[in-house]
Order: C-alpha cells, then structure tokens, then sequence
C-alpha cells in the first residue's frame, strides 16, 4: 500500500471516530465553528478540483460555479424526490439492512448517510458529464477565450436553471434532508486531493503537466492534448459537482444566484493565492480565504472600526461611507488579492512547479556551459567501460 | 400593427440597445489590438461613466438652474444639448483619466507576463472597481437624471421612437466617425494600427509605445464612458454592477466582429443588440441574457476570427 492511500485511509478512520465521537456535541454547542468548519471541506474540494484544471493543466477556467450548481441541483432534487423511497429501501420497516441495524439503533444515521452519499455521487456525475459536454467543444480554445467561453458556460447553466420550473426557477430549491457533516465533506475533500495528487503524480498525469508547460510541443511530441485537457475538466466538474451537492445539502437552500460569477471567482483566488498547480497551496488557501472573511466581519464589529472612522473623517473633513462596509465586502480583499499577488507574486504564497523546475532546468544547462574539468573527466570515465 | 411594422420596431429598439455594445465593444477591441488581452474591467468603466455623468448632471442641473424633473417640457434646445454634452464630455474625460491610471498602476507591470496573469489581474481591476463603487455610492440602485426629454417621436405612424433611443443611435454615429478619423488620420492612431500589427517593429521605429497604449485606453474608455450615459438616459436606472453583462457581451460582439478589428466590433456590437431585442421581442424573454454567450460559442468554434478578422498564423 502506498503512502497516499495509508494517508487518505488515515483521514477516514480520523473522520469516522470524529463523526461517532465529538460531531454531535460540536455541531450543536459551536454550531458557528461548525458552520465554518463544512465551508472550509466545500471550499477544499472547489479549490483542488479547479486547481487541476487551472493549475495543473494550464486551462484557466472560469466556470467552477457552473458545474457546482449542476451538481448541487442534481444532488437535491435527487435527494428530494427519490431519497425518501431510496431510505426505506435501505432502513425502512422492511428494508434490507433493517435486520442488522436494528439491534444497535443505527438504521436512521445509516438511511442519511447513504442518500448524501449515493445523491452527492450522482451530482457529481451529473456535473461530470455536463463538463464533458462544455469541454468538449470549448478547450480547443486557449487562454482567455477558453475563460470567456467557460464563464459564458456558467452563465448558461445559471439561465437555464432560472428557467426550469422543476427546479425551483427564481424561487430557488430547498433541499429537504440537510445532512452534510463533518465525515463526508472532508472525506470527498481527501478523496478530491487523492484523486489529483495521484492523477498529476502518475505517468499518465505528466500529460496534463506538459500541456500546461508548452501546448504545441507536446502535441509535437504525439501527446494529444485534447484528451488530456478534458480528462482533467471532467474531473474538475465531478468534484464541483460534490462540493455542489455537499454544499446545498448543508445550506438546505439553493438559489440561482448563489452560483454567479462571483462564487467561481472566489475558487479562483483561492487556487491563485495558493498558488496554480500546488495542492497543498490550494488547501491552504481555501482555509485562509474561508476563514479570513470571518475574521474580517468579526474586526467589523468591534468598538475599533468607528473609532478609527470618526477619527479619519475630523482628519480628512469627508464623511465616508461606514468603513464596515469594506471589511465585510469579501470581494474588496480578493480584488486586491488578485491584483497584489500577480504583480508581486505570480506563482502565488506556496510557489509553483513551473518555477521550481525551471530552476532545475537552467542549473542543468549551466554544467556544459562552465565546463567543468571534473566534469569533463567525469563523462569521459563513465564511457570508459563501454568501449571494448 | 402589422408584422412588418413590428418588426422593424424590434429592429430600432436592438439597433440602439446594439448601439450601446458596440461603442463598448470598441474598447475591447482596440485594447486588444495593441495589447492582445482581454480588458475585463472595460465594462465597469462603462458603469463609472454613468456614475460620474450622474454627479455632473446635478451641478450642471444646479448651475443652469434648470427645473430636475416634472417640468422638463420648458426645457429649450440650447440648454439641453449644452447640458447633456457638458455631461457626456465631463464623464468621457474623467472614464479616459481612470483607464490610463488603470493601465499604469495595473497593466504596466504586467506587460511582459504570460497574458492569463494579466487576465486575473483585469478581473481583479474589475471586482475592485465594482465594489469600491457599491462602497461609496451604496448597491441599491440609483435614479439617473433626465438629461433630455424621453417621448415618442411624431410623424412616424406605428412606429415608437423614443427621443433617447434616437439620441444614442444618433450619438453613436458621430462618435464611430470622430474614432474613424482618429485612428485612420492622426499621426497616433497611425501608431495604434502600427502597434497592432508589430510592436517590436514599431518600437524600433521610434513609436512611444506606452504613450499609444495609454491613449489607446483613453479612447477606449472615453468611448464606454459615453456609452454608460447614453444607456443611463434611455433607461435611468444605473448600479454599481451595471457593467457586468454588458461588457461581457460586448466582448461577445468585438469577437463577433473578428476582435482587433474597429468596424467588425461596431457591427457585432449591432448584431448582437439586434438578436437580442429579437429573441425578447419574439417569446424568449428568459434567455436573453443567455444568447450573447450562445453566439460566442458558436462564433469561437465556427469561425474564431469573426467576422471580419483577419487568421493569424501561430509562431512557435
């Protein structure tokens, strides 16, 4: 057994003693702590998956949201209309695992889990084969035609949930069974992070890498980057898709609107804060910009804020707007972010592939250029034995 | 009303709402012509327009003491048309001002970086300018003043014809004329062309390559700028995300057109308003907002280069 999959074996077993143990108690006594806690997995899962795609393999992506919310509605309306019939299937008076699960009281806990778990799989899908559909026409493009043609995308599946009265149109959806917890929304992210890490660290994941670092000479070199680039799509949908799913079971309502623009550009800062194509930067990030906001709403409120106001505007001689306002703006930071880190700090907080092997390249190129004389003797000794 | 009549009234109506798209759409256009990436705060410089055009119009209401609303019938032509192109003017000066300090503080640093770093960064511009907008003037929507007085225009049978969709058809006329005799006439618009077509060899030339780019963005948004007013008098209700679909889909219609290309974003601009106004007027209200991006899938996988783009061959 590998180390990755000890690890991500690891974290389940964590996770289920977690969810038997402290979840309960948890959720109920710091129900806020909680509440941050889910949108940190959600947002772990949103970031890594697109990291693949954005990071990884170089296909900048602007339409995380759109696949989230097929996943999201799919989920829901699965989990509405035929979870209940699915529960009594599994644990209902004549369910099938009733006989096992009724002597130790878990068949209610047993029926939940698998309708979030069988209903996130399948928004999960459903979003993975809504991103084979967009990929398919859309990555011959590049660069920021391929961002304008997957924004438009999100927008459609956005317009056309607004239409679609089965799903709540403009009203919006409420998802009946609100059960995502702490196991499955962080089990989906280790899942999520296995998935890449072992996509992009496998030979077969070197050809997103190579699509990234130069499109036409990998293409030179018989890689068909088509293939790779809506491979990586499809699974960076699947799993916006179980963010989706995971996030409107937990919110228990989901509106069009919440996947707008603006929701795939709060992934995107987070995998560019983290920096494209780290995994563990993209972890990273979407705690910190989980949890910054927080942070920033809770500054908004102290004593500090208006004092600090009051003593700028006798200063100034303007009246300003309630400086609140810009701390609780999330979008305030993330705009600076965005701006501040590509003049500064292209390959974001946790640096890059790219950057590191492009050291390694150019100290390797340096060698024949100094020419050596150890290494010159050096060569010529390793050739000794093959001559006769 | 005829088929025919009703038809051509959806025609007017998509022309001077395509009015609007193609005058931002020149924006995009040029700015990528000379800079090869996409300026996606063009569109909230288009919202700025209308803000700063809302603040210019109660000084000038104050100053010509003119009546704000209600009495607008005592209006005389003069005062009108000095005020409304006070207004426009101010805000196409002060849209320029910001697109070159936008260009400077943002772009700049940029100019050598891979195109997608300067991409996020326009985002962020983007974002930035949309919110510090909603901080300062607050999210809820605001009332924009009368400038001139919207009534149907008489003698035209069945047909309506609003006086401000005539003003923003009629605008953007001379407009598009005054750009086309700038880029095609002046000694800088000779060097815009130059730049877009080789930059390396128009630096060698001698061309002030960061004066063009800088005049280019002031042409630009000098152009959305007045493309927000325009808009704000057909519709007076302006927002600090007004500029969202808008500038998208006017980037919908420079590439429609073959995006680089002046005339093309003019006519895509058309275009697109065109089907827009058609598919609302003809049973698909929903998906109004929807078709702008189905052209611009259709567009980029038929024919990337647009209309009247030129292929560009890719260099390895």
């Amino acid at each position: 057994m590998s180390r990755a999959r000890a690890i991500l074996i690891g974290s389940f077993i964590v996770l289920f003693v977690f969810a038997l143990t402290g979840e309960p108690v948890f959720s109920s006594r710091y129900a806020y702590f909680y509440d941050i806690l889910i949108n940190i997995g959600i947002n772990i899962i949103l970031a890594v998956s697109l990291n693949l795609v954005n990071g990884y393999t170089g296909q900048f992506s602007l339409g995380h949201s759109g696949f989230m919310a097929v996943g999201a509605y799919a989920a829901g309306s699965w989990s509405n209309h035929l979870g209940p019939a699915f529960a009594d299937l599994l644990a209902g008076p004549h369910g099938i695992l009733t006989p096992l699960l009724q002597p130790i009281g878990l068949q209610l806990a047993l029926a939940d889990n698998a309708v979030l778990l069988i209903s996130t799989l399948f928004g999960g899908i459903l979003a993975a084969i809504t991103g084979l559909a967009v990929g398919i026409p859309s990555l011959r493009l590049r660069g920021d035609y391929l961002a304008i043609v997957t924004l438009g995308f999100g927008e459609i599946i956005r317009t056309l949930i607004l239409n679609i009265d089965f799903l709540g149109a403009a009203r919006g959806m409420s998802v009946r069974a609100t059960h995502t917890n702490v196991f499955w929304t962080f089990g989906f992210a280790a899942v999520c992070i296995y998935v890449v890490l072992g996509l992009v660290n496998s030979t077969y994941g070197r050809g997103f890498l190579t699509v990234r670092d130069d499109e036409v000479a990998a293409e030179a070199m018989g890689i068909n980057t088509t293939k790779y680039k809506v491979i990586a799509f499809v699974v960076g949908a699947f799993f916006a898709g179980t963010a989706g799913s995971l996030f409107g079971h937990f919110t228990g309502y989901l509106t069009p609107e919440g996947f707008n623009f603006f929701k795939s550009v709060d992934v995107v800062v987070m995998v560019i804060l983290g920096g494209m194509g780290s995994t563990a930067g993209a972890v990273l990030a979407a705690i910190l910009l989980t949890v910054l906001p927080e942070l920033l709403r809770a500054l908004a409120h102290t004593d500090f804020v208006p004092t600090l106001q009051a003593s700028l505007e006798s200063v100034i001689k303007v009246h300003l707007p309630p400086l609140q306002g810009l701390l609780e703006n999330r979008l305030i930071l993330y705009s600076l972010l965005l701006i501040i880190m590509m003049i500064t700090r292209p390959q974001g907080l946790f640096g890059d592939f790219a950057g590191s092997r492009k050291r390694v390249r150019s100290a390797g190129a340096k060698v024949p250029d100094a020419e050596l004389p150890g290494m010159a003797a050096a060569t010529k000794t390793s050739r000794t034995p093959r001559t006769p | 009303m005829s088929e025919v009549i009703l038809f051509i009234q959806q025609l007017l109506n998509g022309l001077s709402l395509g009015s609007i798209y193609a005058l931002i759409a020149l924006g995009y256009t040029m700015v990528y012509g000379v800079l090869k990436f996409i300026n996606f705060a063009h569109g909230d410089i288009y919202m700025l327009g209308a803000y700063f055009g809302l603040a210019v119009a109660g000084l000038v209401y104050s100053f010509c003491q003119l009546d704000k609303f209600g009495a607008i019938s005592t209006h005389t032509f003069v005062p009108i048309f000095l005020g409304t192109g006070a207004v426009m003017l101010s805000a196409m000066i002060f849209c320029a001002i910001v697109g070159v300090l936008i260009e400077r503080i943002a772009y700049r640093p940029l100019r050598n970086r891979p195109r997608l770093n300067v991409l996020i960064t326009a985002i962020g511009v983007s974002l930035f300018l949309q919110n510090m907008t909603q901080f300062f003037v607050g999210a809820q929507p605001q009332a924009f003043k009368q400038l001139i007085p919207v009534r149907a225009i008489e003698g035209l049978g069945d047909l309506t014809v609003l006086s401000s969709q005539a003003a923003i058809i009629l605008s953007t006329i001379i407009l598009l004329v005054v750009l086309r005799l700038i880029v095609m006439k002046t000694k800088l618009g000779m060097a815009m062309r130059a730049l877009s077509v080789n930059p390396t060899a128009c630096s060698l030339m001698g061309v002030n390559i960061d004066l063009v780019i800088s005049f280019t963005f002031a042409l630009g948004s000098a152009l959305a700028a007045a493309a927000g007013i325009l808009v704000a008098m057909d519709s007076p209700s302006i927002n600090p995300l007004m500029g969202n679909l808008p500038g998208i889909k006017a980037f919908v219609a420079a590439v429609l057109g073959g995006i680089g290309n002046i005339t093309g974003a003019a006519v895509g601009g058309l275009i697109i308003g065109v089907l827009e106004t058609m598919v609302e007027g003809y049973g698909f209200p929903q998906l109004r907002d929807a078709i702008a991006f189905a052209v611009l899938i259709v567009i980029l996988l038929w024919k990337p280069t647009g209309i009247f783009g030129r292929v560009e061959r890719e260099k390895v």
